[in-house]
């Protein structure tokens, strides 16, 4: 047994959520990168490098890249050896989030209920998914997540008979009805499978997959790259103001189901695909 | 085409705008977000008076995150423009120049914009370190409750923003897109 203070959860938590705010991880860079060298329009490509000016400024000038720095979503994936100590640990990660946010100067973006609407102020309290998994490890990973794109997010239950057809359709009617107001180029993360929650989880969770590594699956790989390429040739383009980079990846997880269902969800991001990730 | 222009700017100058033209904006526009809009909505309702004039205004949709110390605004892009869709019309109405933000606007916002010759621009989602760079000066001039969502006047220094939907109705998100389709 391997015994963990929660102290520390909080110290990581903190630093992560200032870090996660203000530089992408090193695929997400390459990938707007090389989103210059294809683009096809020219107006698109003064957007993306409008995008990476503002990369540099952010992480020169310590200014969040984008004003929106989210909705902190936390997964922890716990080996089943650590022992914590030292208080509750959803508290500490909570507390993670609040001195980040507020030492950090990042917005307070989060409202204590969702029809009164009054804001906490400390951007807390966090999205928090617990994962057992072996080991006496304790990876994090913070994914803050903004709201243009959250909002244009999409699950459908289909029909078994819908079949790899309907999947494609859900994500390319998300993806189009999403548009401008996603700030593309968008990551796509799709979950087909599960249930009604688990598919969603398996969207968000696939966003944090780098963008250079495809599914181990063979026929998910190949949904992966025609998607990609079907979104590219939409039009949308950077800023949605026309080009052929709309989407720099599509990653998809998938799990077992129902024999009576086919959920997918298509969790879609921004150009600000943020998320750090640390193992203690 | 590139242009440089002053706000708030007059009708003449808004309907030279075209859809698609760059636009770099020097002067004075406002912020006001979710929450100011429904606030301002509520106080329409009531027959009260707006904090701020609508007349010739312009309206940039964005919250920041918070300047740190000596600085003028933290990080500082566009929002959703939608979101503001319900109560944009009534704005516009009352002589609102026009708008800054990002994504599509409803069909009324459209036919507001076209009968009150005003003006929608897009600032470029997502860069938000970069377009901090053009606010030279920052005020909350009401609502300061509503923290990052209060109504901020904003002095802008070759603040760049494209037009989307122009004067005549055109709209560049549904332009720009049949150009570079190419799916069967």
């Amino acid at each position: 047994m391997r015994i963990v203070d929660v102290s520390v959860i909080t110290d990581n938590i903190k630093e992560m959520c200032i870090e996660a705010n203000h530089f992408l991880s090193k695929d997400m860079e390459d990938a707007l990168l090389s989103a210059v060298n294809t683009e096809k329009s020219p107006l698109g490509c003064q957007i993306l490098k409008q995008l990476q000016e503002n990369m540099q400024i952010a992480g020169e000038d310590m200014i969040p890249i984008c004003q929106d720095t989210g909705m902190a979503v936390i997964f922890m994936e716990i080996g089943q050896d650590v022992h914590f100590e030292g208080g509750a640990l959803e508290e500490a990660i909570n507390e993670g989030v609040r001195r980040g946010y507020v030492d950090g100067y990042l917005r307070k973006s989060v409202v204590a209920d969702p029809i009164y609407r009054e804001n906490t102020k400390d951007n807390t309290p966090a999205i928090i998914h617990y994962e057992m998994v072996p080991g006496d490890k304790v990876k994090i990973t913070v994914a803050p997540k903004g709201f243009g794109s959250e909002n244009m997010s999409r699950v459908f239950m289909l029909k078994p008979a819908d079949g790899i057809e309907g999947v494609k359709n859900a994500i390319l009617t998300a993806v189009r009805d999403a548009g401008p107001n996603a700030c593309p180029p968008m990551v796509v993360g799709v979950g087909v499978g599960g249930t009604f929650e688990k598919c969603a989880l398996l969207a968000k969770k696939a966003l944090t997959r780098p963008l250079d590594e495809r599914s181990s699956i063979p026929y998910v790989r190949e949904l992966e790259e025609e998607m990609l390429s079907k979104i590219n040739a939409s039009g949308i383009g950077p800023g949605g103001l026309g080009g052929s980079t709309t989407a720099l990846a599509v990653n998809v997880n998938t799990y077992p189901t129902h024999i009576a269902g086919l959920p997918v969800a298509i969790n879609i991001c921004c150009h600000v695909n943020r998320h750090a990730v640390r193992v203690l | 085409m590139d242009k440089y222009m002053k706000v708030p700017m007059g009708k003449e100058d808004i309907l030279s705008l075209k859809s698609g033209d760059y636009v770099y904006l020097t002067g004075t526009i406002y912020t006001a977000r979710d929450a100011a809009h429904k606030r301002m909505y509520e106080a329409l309702t009531n027959g009260e008076k707006l904090p701020i004039d609508m007349k010739d205004t312009m309206i940039y949709y964005m919250g920041p995150s918070p300047a740190r110390e000596g600085r003028v605004i933290g990080s500082a892009g566009p929002t959703t423009s939608s979101r503001m869709d319900k109560y944009a019309p009534a704005l516009l109405d009352l002589g609102l120049g026009g708008m800054i933000g990002k994504g599509k606007r409803s069909q009324e916002v459209k036919d507001a914009v076209v009968k009150n010759k005003a003006v929608y621009f897009a600032a470029v989602g997502g860069a938000g370190a970069l377009l901090s760079k053009s606010i030279v000066a920052s005020e909350v001039v009401a609502y300061d409750d509503l923290g990052t969502e209060a109504i901020r006047k904003l002095e802008v220094k070759d603040f760049p923003v494209i037009v989307v939907i122009d004067a005549s109705g055109n709209d560049l998100y549904e332009t720009a897109i049949t150009e570079y389709r190419s799916e069967a």
